[in-house]
């Protein structure tokens, strides 16, 4: 075991795990965001720049400070490493900086999207954005398609994190999306009109850390914060079957992957519990799961608060 | 600015290279090692320019069903690389060079100059189907400027008479050989 | 100064791109001597001696990387020429590999040698085909004389060299793209670690090289690492290729010995002969378009009024407040007329372009630089906006994958810190910025 110290915080890890994950250990306010990175595909992270974080010493062998902050999710760490995250003003100054860039071309159109209320570039924005944008010019548009027949994709909500791609790569037999051209003007597409249909392209809007990829069967049919997340499962020849279903009242509005804290997908025996499109899509009747009881979410998005269960208890306890 | 670069599914009858090639294409599959193969990608997008003019969604599909890629893969790459005409264009592509050592000695007045003598903007064909205008990022012959690149050919040092000169040579065929 | 020319020396005889013209002129004595005399690690010992810097832009030692390179048993090991010469200014690498291939040819194979390479390649930009096809022929020369191939002069050794071209992208030139690339996949730079020299193309462990650091190991290898140290000056050891263009009177590639003033370079006979059509100069970027603009007042003296000399260490001297880069010798000139916020927006304009849009602050930081510093340019800005594009840029510099960023960041950064007059001018005199240019800057008077 190696010894790496984050915002004063002393953590063991294994030799071999970045620093987000040696946070990820300890939780809590040092943890980094990440847009991008997601532990349970490999080959994600490096791009969006928001897990930045000061490396005040290299390690105990060699303690020069790293000279640029550092991607967190893709730096491992040394014994004796020094990290400064929420104590770093130039972390903070940074993040601010690529929120802002996250942002410039962002439609801002959280009134009328679906992922609101469970939103990681909302959240971030709440946390490190300024009020006012300083971006005078022309936002970048593209129309929203239909890639397949339950899966809208609003490019204009992108920030190309290449998570999905890697679900179609990693998930699926044959991916039909991908990154088309380059620099501020790349997008994620099929190219031609092209129908992503297989039993786990669903993932991709789990995994989608913004409102690009959302599910149509549930598109405007509620905002997240008026249903109620349930733990359910079914028995699946597919899948784990192991789901959150989003209910009001009786009736199931959406179901989606178990995530954690992260926005993951869960870990349930030993395997990632993606679930498959059957599940997801077409399983909407109460009848088809059982219902295991509420789901804990653990969320801290400003939408959110007071919501649901852990943030209720959470107000009562500081109201003591 | 407003993209969407989704085609809809007009032009996706199947095509064919030439034996010639799909001779060339052979070769630099083989001159990888095994598994290796997608690294033969771009040079193959090039022949396949060279041939048909341009690269079609068709052609993407058929480098696909070469190589045993997914059609995406070759999308994604032939997207990235500003080369590639990924719609039609003229007979000769006129790609002028307009970064800033380019600039500071006049490639803005050419390409002006090409576009009333054409009656043609940047990004367009002419009428006789004959040349396509284009603007290109350092084309890597600064001292050499103002200049255009066609069918990989340089051509350096432009004036307005060097231009008139090189469009009737153009018309006349005179670099269709080698 | 003496001027020894090590690279182009016989650029001038006709013939030279042939085999044989090529050989009888010395050609290949560097293989001979290194393949028949030396073992590899000697080879690499001359390179670390000579204190070659990389000519690609970066200046990193050339010796000290071939150092890194990993030699896990029974993984083979590649050496790919950097032939993707794309930085605004910069076409020297053509110039080379036009006129004398035999001379990259030669250097790879003693290069690879050297590494342990059996499969080596040259990775050119596409837009250089036929510079690809003139390789090729030198390539099959070289296979026929056996010079390439098994059993390379029947000293065991065997190497296959090959030629592969890009599609159009400056960003193929940073090394982990350009392995991206030459896998046949976008050219997205990957994250470091793992460097190039643990795991490189197809995962294994390789040595990427610009074009004229590998042509360099000839005159190494045959005089000797000492030998190279002594020409040049100091720490910028060696001859250099500057590719001159802008407004000059004669612009184009030159060999120069590392050491003669910058005024003689660009006034002097032997090279760029002063500034064209008679006019003064204003502004300099020495080094490609990514390192810091000088102007005037800074290009032949330094701030502290010593002569600046064409080296890694004097064009850097002042660090970013008063000096640039050696770069990879892109040495591009303005004349007195030449407006200022016009090429920072059109060197924006480029990094926007060529940007791989693969990490945010460069995907979006380049192309919002590029929108604010059109409307300064069309008389659309205000003061505003010369604040914001320092801010933009800080918050790109350091923070990419990759060199891109800080590529996109220093030219903006720079041009503000020494012709904020003439930003602000375009601002406050929209109308009259839009019919002439600015002119010459003023010194600023050094307070006493």
């Amino acid at each position: 075991m190696i010894k790496v110290t984050i915002d004063d915080i002393e953590i063991e890890v294994e030799p071999g795990t970045s620093i987000l994950n040696a946070a990820r250990k300890a939780g809590g306010e040092i943890v980094p965001p990440a847009m991008c990175y997601y532990s349970k595909l490999p080959g994600t992270g490096g791009k969006c720049r928001t897990c930045l974080v000061e490396v005040a010493a290299g390690s105990t062998a060699d303690p020069r400070p790293m000279p640029k902050l550092v991607a967190s999710c893709s730096t491992l760490v040394m014994d004796g490493m020094i990290v400064k995250n929420k104590t770093s003003q130039r972390v903070h100054d940074n993040r601010g900086g690529v929120v802002e860039f996250l942002l410039i071309n962002h439609p801002l159109d959280c009134p009328v999207c679906d992922q609101a209320g469970e939103c990681h570039l909302q959240d971030l924005g709440y946390e490190h954005g300024s009020s006012k944008t300083r971006y005078e010019e022309e936002r970048r548009t593209f129309d929203p398609i239909d890639i397949g027949d339950k899966i809208k994709l609003h490019m204009n909500r992108c920030i190309l994190c290449y998570r999905c791609v890697e679900v179609a790569k990693q998930l699926t037999e044959k991916r039909v999306h991908g990154v088309l051209h380059r620099g501020d003007h790349a997008e994620i597409s099929t190219y031609i009109e092209n129908a992503i249909d297989n039993d786990f392209s669903g993932n991709m809007i789990d995994v989608c850390p913004v409102g690009a990829l959302t599910d149509k069967t549930f598109r405007f049919k509620s905002r997240v914060w008026f249903l109620k997340p349930m733990e359910a499962e079914r028995s699946c020849t597919k899948c784990s079957g192991k789901a959150v279903v989003w209910m009001f009242g009786k009736e199931i509005y959406r179901v989606t992957g178990r995530k954690d804290q992260y926005g993951e997908i869960e870990t349930i025996d030993d395997k990632t519990a993606w679930i498959c499109n059957e599940c997801r899509f077409e399983k909407k009747d109460a009848n088809d799961w059982n219902i295991l009881g509420p789901r804990t979410i653990n969320r801290h998005s400003v939408i959110s608060q007071g919501k649901y269960k852990t943030n209720m208890t959470r107000r009562i306890k500081k109201l003591d | 600015m407003k993209a969407n670069n989704n085609l809809s599914n007009i032009d996706q009858e199947p095509v064919s290279f030439s034996p010639e090639t799909m001779a060339k294409i052979s070769e630099l599959i083989a001159s990888f090692p095994e598994g290796k193969h997608k690294s033969a990608l771009i040079r193959i997008l090039h022949l396949v320019q060279t041939e048909k003019g341009w690269v079609s969604t068709p052609s993407m599909n058929k480098v696909a069903e070469i190589l045993n890629i997914e059609p995406i893969e070759v999308y994604e790459v032939a997207t990235f690389y500003t080369m590639f005409h990924l719609e039609p264009v003229g007979k000769y592509v006129f790609e002028v060079c307009h970064t800033g050592p380019c600039m500071l000695v006049g490639s803005d007045n050419i390409i002006d100059y090409i576009k009333n003598k054409l009656d043609i903007n940047v990004g367009e064909t002419t009428a006789d189907g004959y040349f396509t205008l284009k603007t290109a990022e350092c084309l890597g012959g600064c001292g050499y400027g103002p200049l255009l690149q066609c069918k990989y050919k340089f051509h350096e040092h432009l004036t307005k008479e060097r231009v008139d000169e090189l469009i009737s040579d153009y018309r006349a065929g005179k670099y269709d050989q080698n | 100064m003496k001027n020894r020319k090590l690279l182009l020396e016989n650029v001038h005889i006709p013939g030279i791109e042939t085999f044989d013209v090529y050989r009888k002129n010395g050609g290949y004595r560097s293989v001979e001597k290194a393949l028949k005399t030396m073992t590899p690690d000697e080879v690499v010992e001359e390179v670390k001696k000579s204190g070659l810097r990389g000519r690609g832009g970066a200046g990193f030692p050339t010796g000290l990387k071939w150092s890194f390179l990993a030699k896990p048993e029974g993984v083979p090991r590649y050496l790919v020429c950097n032939a993707d010469e794309s930085e605004p200014g910069t076409f020297k690498d053509r110039y080379l590999m036009e006129k004398v291939p035999h001379l990259l040819v030669e250097g790879m194979i003693t290069s690879s040698f050297a590494l342990g390479a059996n499969t080596s390649f040259i990775y050119i930009r596409g837009e250089f085909m036929y510079i690809l096809h003139i390789l090729e022929k030198a390539i099959a020369e070289a296979y026929a004389n056996g010079f390439l191939g098994k059993n390379i002069l029947g000293t065991g050794y065997d190497l296959d060299l090959k030629v592969a071209p890009g599609g159009g992208a400056y960003i193929c030139g940073e090394e982990t793209a350009l392995l991206e690339s030459l896998e046949g996949k976008r050219g997205n730079p990957r994250m470091k670690p793992p460097f190039p020299a643990v795991k490189g193309l197809w995962g294994c462990p390789t040595v990427v090289n610009n074009v004229e650091s590998i042509a360099a190991v000839v005159p190494i290898v045959n005089e000797g690492g000492d030998a190279y140290a002594q020409t040049g000056l100091g720490k910028s050891s060696g001859t250099k290729l500057i590719s001159a263009s802008g407004n000059l009177v004669r612009p184009g590639v030159y060999e120069i010995e590392m050491g003669i003033t910058v005024e003689e370079f660009i006034y002097g006979d032997d090279y760029c002969r002063g500034i064209a059509n008679g006019k003064k100069l204003k502004a300099c970027v020495p080094g490609g378009s990514s390192v810091p603009i000088l102007p005037h007042y800074l290009v032949t003296k330094t701030a502290a009024g010593e002569d600046r000399l064409m080296t890694y260490e004097s064009l850097a001297d002042g660090g970013f407040a008063s000096g640039s880069m050696l770069g990879s010798g892109g040495f591009i000139v303005f004349d007195e007329d030449q407006c200022i916020v016009r090429n920072t927006w059109n060197f924006a304009r480029f990094y926007a372009h060529e940007s791989c849009g693969q990490c945010s602050p460069c995907r979006e930081g380049t192309g919002w630089m590029e929108k604010v510093l059109n409307r300064l340019e069309h008389g659309q800005g205000n003061m505003r906006d010369i604040a914001l594009l320092e801010e933009i840029n800080k918050k790109i510099e350091g923070n990419t994958i990759c060199p891109l960023g800080d590529a996109a960041a220093w030219p903006v950064a720079a041009a503000i810190r020494h012709f904020r007059d003439e930003f602000e001018w375009h601002v406050n005199e929209r109308e009259i910025s839009q019919k002439r240019n600015y002119g010459l800057i003023t010194q600023p008077s050094v307070e006493a």
